[in-house]
């Protein structure tokens, strides 16, 4: 099992983000607020860092976590979806209207 | 209690016998006055009370951060020169303007935010009122410091204004994290801009009602619109000479790296999962203590969790375990849910649909760890009319530390309790987590109490008591929780540049040359 899904709306999202903002990444937040969210930005302006991971890629954009976050997190499998309801943060999405959710996968096979 | 006459909840906003007026829209304000946004977006803004549209306001672009940056740029010359003591005197008249609304802007903010108004009257909107006045009163105790070099030569240190700063609001507590961050910008002589969250953009214009002939025109802009377009347009600007913003991670990060390709100082507070220790002798009377005590855990549920200290974390000392859950769980079921202008309510619904489904999705985290549910879970009922607004149960899980539920910051009336044997096993677990912003610790025990709040790595450690914000306390992270302080005159220094003139009085040469 790989560590990282997304639904096929999310793809639809992120591939209409890519062609609007060119090269794009996907941080998974934590913290206050909103975080906790995955967060699309562009990618010249937050590039993955060095203490941070790449778990994966949605079509070609790099889905990055905090590596010390990843580890406390006991390195869970994330399933990325969208939801109506502009983002509440920086992230490119929120423009809009939707916003990403970061779900654990198994946590929606009771759903 | 029994005898007194049961209060009635205030009048939705715009209605005839509520004290808020509502206008049919809200633009930006820029300059002193109400400035239309100038690509004429606007919004709907829903009150997460009943998940309905109630407030238009303004969702500007780019080129209104430009003019809100032109304003400030205007003012700041003026404003920058003016005495301590007049801008003091402005602080206080903002302070005044607020008291003298004091209701008005309870029911709003309660309205936009969520929180109950029960919170806002006595916590939020005095808290803003002191923090004004407070830093009236640390900018007029100012001065610079003088070393003395040597019996000829001085060095005199002078605060100067760093002239125009930009700041993000985070949704949680609008007015008061307005405050936190406009009344130190003031004080020491800078102009701003402000940039709501998106969640909750009205109660701040309210506030802007209230203040717009008390403050100079261009010293307070504020510019609402998505983060991504407006939040970016303004903390990346070359036009501003600090940003500080309150949020999550990966934003207080992007912050910093604008903060950083613009060569300007950045200060940032991005959250906790805060540690609320209970030792054993919290138990070893029944009394006030100990009521204060189990006060103090169920704090967790304080303005819906919603809150970057919130105790989300409970350690509790094994012997009591089963008798102080049994007392707190109770207090927990006696929480009174429902619509936040209901004085009688204790919790109101969350900011958004995100945040409940966030909420939610965390809880359904925590049963799959194999955390227990001691209490809550759900969504409640709340009746028909409140049908659509974000409630959500104050819940209560029991695990392990190394669980999600423990580490990640739910935002959320979710706390995670755990046990603990000794001192030294609670401040292991305290310190096992990425952030530092919070912790509480409750005993009997004075040493005790002073050893645990140094040893925790965190920037404010309650000691006996939680969630008290007053000014002249600083507040802020260590470790992933962020970068400066808020809440103290130390803050003027952080919106502060330091000149310093070196001064020789010797007439002689130095003899290089």
């Amino acid at each position: 099992m790989t560590p990282l899904h997304a639904t096929p709306a999310a793809v639809e999202t992120i591939e209409r983000l890519r062609e609007k903002h060119g090269s794009i990444v996907v941080h998974q937040s934590g913290g206050c607020c909103d975080g906790s969210a995955a967060m699309c930005l562009r990618e010249s302006e937050l590039p993955p860092g060095p203490n941070d991971v790449v778990l994966g890629k949605i079509v070609d954009v790099p889905f990055v976590i905090d590596a010390e976050q990843y580890e406390r997190w006991g390195r869970p499998d994330f399933e990325i979806d969208v939801a109506p309801g502009a983002a509440e943060s920086f992230s490119l999405e929120g423009a809009e209207g939707v916003h990403f959710i970061s779900r654990a996968p198994r946590a929606q096979e009771d759903v | 209690m029994a005898t007194m006459e049961k209060k009635k909840a205030f009048a939705v906003p715009g209605e005839a016998d509520s004290p808020v007026g509502l206008r049919d829209r809200y633009d930006n304000f820029i300059g002193g006055e109400w400035v239309a946004p100038v690509e004429g977006g606007y919004r709907e803004n829903k009150t997460p009370a009943t998940g309905k549209p109630f407030s238009t306001v303004a969702d500007s672009t780019p080129a209104d951060v430009e003019l809100a940056l032109d304003a400030a740029h205007e003012a700041k010359a003026a404003w920058g020169a003016t005495s301590p003591a007049e801008r003091a005197a402005v602080l206080n008249a903002m302070a005044d303007a607020v008291e003298a609304e004091l209701q008005m802007l309870a029911v709003a903010e309660s309205w936009d935010n969520g929180k109950p108004v029960r919170e806002t009257i006595a916590a939020d909107v005095p808290l803003v009122i002191d923090h004004l006045r407070y830093f009236a009163g640390a900018v007029r105790s100012e001065e610079g410091r003088i070393s003395e070099i040597d019996a000829q030569t001085y060095a005199y240190h002078f605060h100067e204004p760093l002239g125009v700063v930009g700041q993000i609001i985070p949704f949680n507590f609008p007015l008061l994290m307005a405050a936190w961050k406009i009344a130190p910008a003031l004080a020491a002589g800078n102009c701003t801009v402000i940039k709501p969250a998106s969640p909750t953009p009205w109660s701040i214009l309210k506030l802007a009602e209230v203040l717009g002939d008390v403050v100079p025109p261009g010293v307070l802009n504020i510019v609402n619109g998505p983060g991504a377009e407006i939040g970016r347009a303004l903390a990346s600007s070359k036009r501003i000479a600090k940003v500080a913003f309150t949020g999550e991670t990966v934003t207080g990060r992007l912050i910093m790296q604008y903060a950083a390709q613009n060569i300007i100082p950045s200060t940032t507070e991005l959250g906790g999962k805060s540690p609320n220790i209970f030792f054993e002798d919290v138990m070893a009377a029944d009394d006030d203590f100990l009521d204060k005590a189990i006060e103090g855990f169920v704090l967790y549920a304080f303005n819906k969790g919603e809150v970057c200290t919130a105790p989300s974390r409970a350690l509790i000392h094994e012997s009591i375990y089963d008798e102080f859950m049994e007392r707190a769980l109770k207090r927990v079921r006696a929480i009174k849910q429902g619509n936040p202008l209901d004085p009688e309510t204790m919790m109101g619904p969350q900011v958004s649909a995100a945040q409940l489904e966030k909420i939610e999705s965390y809880v359904q985290i925590g049963i799959d760890e194999g955390a227990e549910v001691l209490t809550g879970g759900h969504r409640p009922d709340v009746g028909a009319e409140l049908a659509d607004g974000y409630y959500f149960e104050p819940t209560v899980l029991k695990g392990t530390n190394d669980m999600r539920v423990f580490q990640e910051e739910i935002f959320g009336p979710v706390v995670s309790v755990t046990t603990f044997k000794d001192e030294a096993e609670a401040l292991k677990i305290a310190n096992d987590t990425l952030y530092g912003l919070g912790a509480g610790v409750w005993t009997r025990d004075g040493s005790r109490a002073f050893r645990m709040g140094r040893g925790i790595e965190a920037g404010r450690v309650w000691t006996n008591c939680y969630h008290q914000y007053p000014a002249h306390a600083a507040f802020g992270g260590y470790k992933i929780s962020g970068v400066g302080r808020e809440n103290h005159r130390m803050m003027l220094d952080h919106y502060s540049q330091t000149k310093c003139l070196l001064v020789s009085y010797d007439h002689k040469p130095m003899g290089f040359f």
